[in-house]
């Protein structure tokens, strides 16, 4: 059975409005270590997702995906619109209609794979992928209720980011600087895996 | 126009013209040039559409060389070459170069029909390795 339009539509909508509310904090997180617009534009990109939510939810799961992708790469403004635009373009590629959890980590695993290649990151360097990449791995490998177990292992991952000294993206410019402050692409990461597992565990 | 095109993504509309104008006065009319800057709302930043208006501006069947500021502006021209016609894909060049500099050398190069190749080392003869 595919995904029923109610419930993608309520993920969407819970996914931009978490990234909305948490913009200020994205953006303070962003002015310590990096330029300082990373809430601004996400709150675009996502604001410019839930104008288009009727029509997105009405897509199946993989068209849905692919919509928001590019909805941020065109929207967004900074080199997270392309970042989160592929993480979600590679999703939509790689998930069926009706993913099975196997599919969801299998698909994950593509879009982190096409995220490290569009940053020309890796885990390990103060980014979005140090939660993304720990979050796959829970999803891989866990059975039983899932939801808590990936905002843990998110959360624990964007704290991780903390003591990193960022090698990538703006944050790498201030070098042993960049120590000290959690990377906000990690929190904005953390953010979204809140907000789908919380919606998807309301529906279960 | 043979001569490859050179385009210009700043952060800053006002830094993207400003260098497209040293480049017209620099080097003169016989390269294609196109500039963009600004995120979708006007504010600092780039924007994937305006990228993709600009390449279709200063396109030459000799290719584009594109030159960038920081992070954002490269990833998102990166993602800009990505959504072109597959024809047009391989024929744009990102420039690891200076900004201002870079657009001026490649300009210069390009001015003398020199291939994409050649006025991308040019450029990014530039930086430090």
């Amino acid at each position: 059975m595919d995904v029923p339009a109610d419930l993608l539509k309520a993920t969407i909508r819970a996914v931009a409005e978490r990234i909305t509310a948490h913009a200020e904090e994205l953006t303070a997180l962003d002015q310590a270590i990096g330029d300082g617009d990373h809430g601004i534009n996400l709150r675009r990109g996502f604001g410019a997702v839930l104008a288009e939510l009727d029509a997105t939810a009405a897509k199946p799961l993989p068209e849905a995906l692919r919509a928001i992708g590019t909805t941020l790469v065109m929207k967004v403004g900074g080199a997270s619109g392309p970042l989160y635009g592929t993480l979600f373009l590679t999703l939509g590629k790689e998930l069926p209609a009706a993913p099975t959890r196997a599919e969801a980590a299998r698909a994950l695993a593509a879009a982190i794979a096409a995220v490290q290649a569009r940053g020309k990151s890796e885990p390990g360097q103060k980014t979005m992928l140090d939660v993304l990449a720990p979050v796959q791995r829970a999803l891989a490998g866990a059975d039983g209720p899932l939801g808590a177990a990936l905002r843990r292992a998110a959360d624990q991952a964007a704290e991780a980011t903390v003591p990193m000294q960022a090698t990538r993206g703006r944050a790498s410019f201030l070098g042993p600087r960049s120590i000290g402050h959690m990377d906000p692409g990690a929190r904005s990461s953390a953010l979204i895996v809140a907000a789908v597992t919380e919606v998807l565990e309301s529906a279960a | 126009m043979s001569n490859v095109g050179i385009v210009i993504v700043s952060h800053s509309p006002d830094v993207a013209k400003g260098t497209a104008d040293m480049v017209r006065q620099m080097v003169g009319p016989e390269v294609p040039l196109a500039w963009c800057g600004g995120n979708p709302d006007g504010g600092l930043g780039t924007d994937v559409g305006a990228i993709l208006t600009a390449i279709d501006q200063a396109w030459s069947d000799a290719g584009v060389a594109v030159l960038v500021d920081l992070g954002g502006a490269e990833t998102n021209s990166e993602m800009a070459v990505e959504m072109l016609p597959e024809a047009r894909r391989g024929r744009v060049a990102i420039c690891n170069a200076p900004i201002v500099e870079g657009a001026v050398i490649a300009a210069t190069e390009a001015s003398g029909g020199a291939a994409l190749d050649e006025v991308r080392r040019t450029a990014e003869e530039l930086s430090p390795q």
